[in-house]
């Protein structure tokens, strides 16, 4: 295979490193573009005919279930895997047979992958050294960035005189010191704190905005993608489920899947009773633009956020809104709101979120046990196929179904 | 209950310091004694703190003790160079041939070591095609290969190759191959990989082989023996001929302890240089 890293010894051939073309960061035009590309092992298919086309200076984030693919979609990016079919093109240009050291992309690895024999500094450093970035620089550059992730101290020790946090910490510090043009980040915050995750998600948004560099980022943490991306892909199995920015991907899922990864999922099920209206099992019928998108008489489900319902004891509901009626299950306090679950039928379950305005309202939410009606305006109502995971990725992308619903 | 926590390590220790004593303290110390006595077999021998036989054996036998170090050195060169890339076909490349091929690398030793050095001096007798193909291909201009020293040392490489090849291809198959693609996505072509880090992370196992070859070839006759002539005696085969042919034992000892000496200095000095450097990715505390 191209570029495997296990050449025999024998020939020392020139150094080709001398020029990659990532040291132009900045210069613009790190757009990332999958044609089709699958990704078989043996008969195992790990990423199934994906088409992405990722913008130069995006920020986009792959969020997916474990295994689902998106480790392996990096490394075809990255140049360690070649796609079984299909086209990887950076800069427009294929880069099918170009090594990773010729990749204008960076990585930062799940497992860290960092050099055991060399310090924190060494280990920074690698990547300008190998590109004959000069020594004063280097040093530059590498005592900012180890300062970026507060790593400063520990530059003369060895990996494994770290923790896991400073190791992951390390491990992005010697991918964003090169400012390549694509930086591709699996999970990079995944073993720090909430306080250092949130400084390192701050500093890394504005990096990506301020060197404008295109990051494709794999996060298990919906808040995380929600908040930094410019675009979201969720993948399943190996599929694209869905690829659109943060608030279409919340507010419009589009199927069950997506609805349930990114959120909590409150799915009713309902049947389709015209072009412009739907009726919610054992509830009302609801007029809908989404009900556009399936045939009279096909079943879907309706999907409302649990901040966007509200509750009310049945005799004060609001007679001019939809709403169903339900059984308060358990209610919990969070804070800023309390999470309330509610029956609605047998295998419908609804989560609320009930904002705590004041503690005499919060005082007087219905308890546990209550008969309840839980509301809505249409308007934050929307349809999702009842998938059948195989239906759910074929036919028309995703994409292309999400922005014939917006409006 | 503590007290007896404590000693457990020293009980553990036991059959194997049980061993060394009778085995290896207690020979060596004879053999010590013996190397400062002078007498015959005949006679007995008496010891008379006769250093002379130390001083005896570096100067009458210089010759053979450079051209053992000479030897062994070349081949565990030879070895290396043709171990490392073995190992790393082995370990990286050979897929499910992996095990077949580490058989292939051990199976020698099914044979005994005598059997398969005098099988390379039939292969390399001057009426054997393998000699004759060398002569058309002039690489024997004297028309024999037996009784070189190429011979020997080939010899040499072939029998202690199997000691350069496994911690070679422990230390490789150790390498976390995520570390060669982390050099490669840091622009490192597939030679710096090699350089910077799949030699500096397997340099323990490059050590061990090269003590493992090294040491035993050194002290080696067989080799020489069978594949050499009288100008290509090595130190073991001087040893060799004091203890069965002329019986000088005092002098067979005091070869013995001073081939050890300069082994045991070249490998404090060697482990001094090439070891720290080496294992101070593991090795280095804190600051
Ligand atoms: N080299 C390989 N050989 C065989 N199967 C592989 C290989 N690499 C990955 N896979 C399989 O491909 C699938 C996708 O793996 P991948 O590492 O891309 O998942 P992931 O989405 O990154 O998961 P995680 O969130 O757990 O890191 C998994 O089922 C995995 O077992
Ligand atoms: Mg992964």
């Amino acid at each position: 295979m191209e570029g495997s890293p296990d050449q025999p010894p024998t020939d020392p051939e020139p150094d080709q490193a001398g020029e990659p073309a990532a040291s132009a960061a900045g210069s613009g035009s790190g757009g990332v573009t999958l044609e089709g590309v699958t990704k078989q092992f043996g008969d195992f298919t790990a990423v199934h005919d994906m088409d992405l086309d990722i913008a130069d200076g995006e920020f986009f984030t792959m969020l997916g279930p474990s295994g689902c693919g998106k480790t392996t979609t990096l490394r075809m990016i990255a140049g360690f895997e070649q796609p079984t079919t299909g086209k990887v093109l950076i800069d427009g240009s294929d880069v099918a047979g170009l090594p990773a050291y010729k990749r204008p992309t960076n990585t930062v690895f799940q497992s860290y992958a960092l050099f055991p024999h060399m310090t924190l500094e060494e280990n920074v450093g690698f990547g300008l050294k190998r590109q004959k970035v000069p020594k004063a620089e280097i040093k530059e550059r590498v005592g900012r960035e180890l300062e970026r992730v507060g790593l400063s101290r520990e530059a003369k020790r060895k990996p494994n005189q770290l923790s896991g946090g400073q190791q992951q910490r390390v491990a992005l510090a010697r991918a964003l010191v090169n400012l390549p043009k694509v930086l591709l980040l699996d999970e990079p915050l995944g073993a720090l704190d909430l306080k250092l995750r949130k400084g390192l998600q701050v500093q890394l948004k504005q990096i990506q905005r301020d060197v404008g560099i295109t990051f494709v980022y794999v996060t298990h943490d919906q808040e995380e993608a929600l908040t930094m991306s410019d675009r979201i892909a969720v993948m399943n199995e190996g599929k694209i489920e869905q690829c659109a920015d943060p608030e279409t991907v919340y507010d419009r899922p589009s199927s069950t899947f997506v609805a349930g990864f990114i959120g909590v999922s409150n799915l009713m099920p309902a049947v389709v009773r015209g072009p412009g209206e739907i009726e919610i099992a054992d509830g009302p019928a609801v007029p809908t633009e989404d009900a556009k998108q399936f045939t009279t008489g096909e079943k879907c489900f309706a999907v409302v956020r649990p901040e966007k319902l509200t509750v009310s004891l049945p005799g004060n509901a609001p007679g001019d809104q939809p709403g169903v009626d339900g059984i308060v299950e358990s209610s919990l306090y969070l804070g800023t709101s309390t999470q309330m679950a509610i029956k609605v039928a047998d295998d419908v379950n609804m989560t609320v979120l009930v904002p705590n305005a004041s503690e005499d309202a919060r005082q007087h939410l219905p308890g546990g046990g209550a008969k309840v009606r839980l509301n809505w305006l249409p308007e934050h109502m929307h349809l999702v196929a009842e998938s059948d995971p195989e239906e759910a990725t074929s036919g028309p992308t995703p994409t292309d179904q999400i922005t014939e619903g917006v409006n | 209950m503590s007290l007896r926590q404590r000693m457990t390590p020293y009980w553990l220790l036991a059959p194997g310091l049980l061993w060394l004593v009778i085995f290896f303290v207690i020979p060596m110390y004879y053999m010590g004694e013996l190397s400062l006595k002078t007498g015959t077999v005949q006679t007995g021998y008496e010891l008379t703190w006769a250093f002379s036989n130390y001083s005896d054996a570096v100067s009458q036998y210089s010759e053979q003790f450079i051209r053992s170090f000479w030897y062994a050195g070349v081949a565990t060169v030879f070895c290396l160079l043709i171990g490392y890339p073995l190992a790393y076909a082995i370990a990286f490349k050979a897929g499910r041939w992996k095990n077949l091929m580490l058989f292939a690398v051990v199976a020698p030793f099914f044979t005994t070591y005598l059997i398969r050095t005098i099988a390379w001096k039939t292969i390399l007798d001057d009426s054997s095609p393998v000699v004759s193909v060398l002569k058309f291909l002039g690489m024997a201009p004297d028309g024999h290969v037996l009784a070189t020293s190429g011979a020997v040392i080939a010899g040499l490489t072939y029998n202690f190759l199997p000691f350069m090849v496994l911690p070679l291809f422990t230390a490789l198959e150790r390498l976390d191959e995520r570390l060669l693609e982390a050099g490669k996505d840091l622009y490192a072509s597939t030679a710096q990989t090699f350089f910077r880090i799949t030699l500096p992370l397997t340099m323990p196992g490059i050590i061990a082989g090269i003590l493992l070859t090294f040491i035993p070839a050194a002290g080696d006759y067989v080799n020489a023996t069978f594949l050499g002539g009288t100008g290509q005696a090595m130190i073991g085969n001087v040893i060799q001929s004091k203890y069965l042919v002329v019986t000088d034992y005092s002098e067979a000892a005091a070869l013995s302890f001073t081939l050890m000496a300069i082994i045991l200095v070249a490998l404090l000095v060697y482990i001094k240089f090439a070891g720290t450097e080496a294992l101070m990715g593991e090795e280095e505390e804190a600051t």
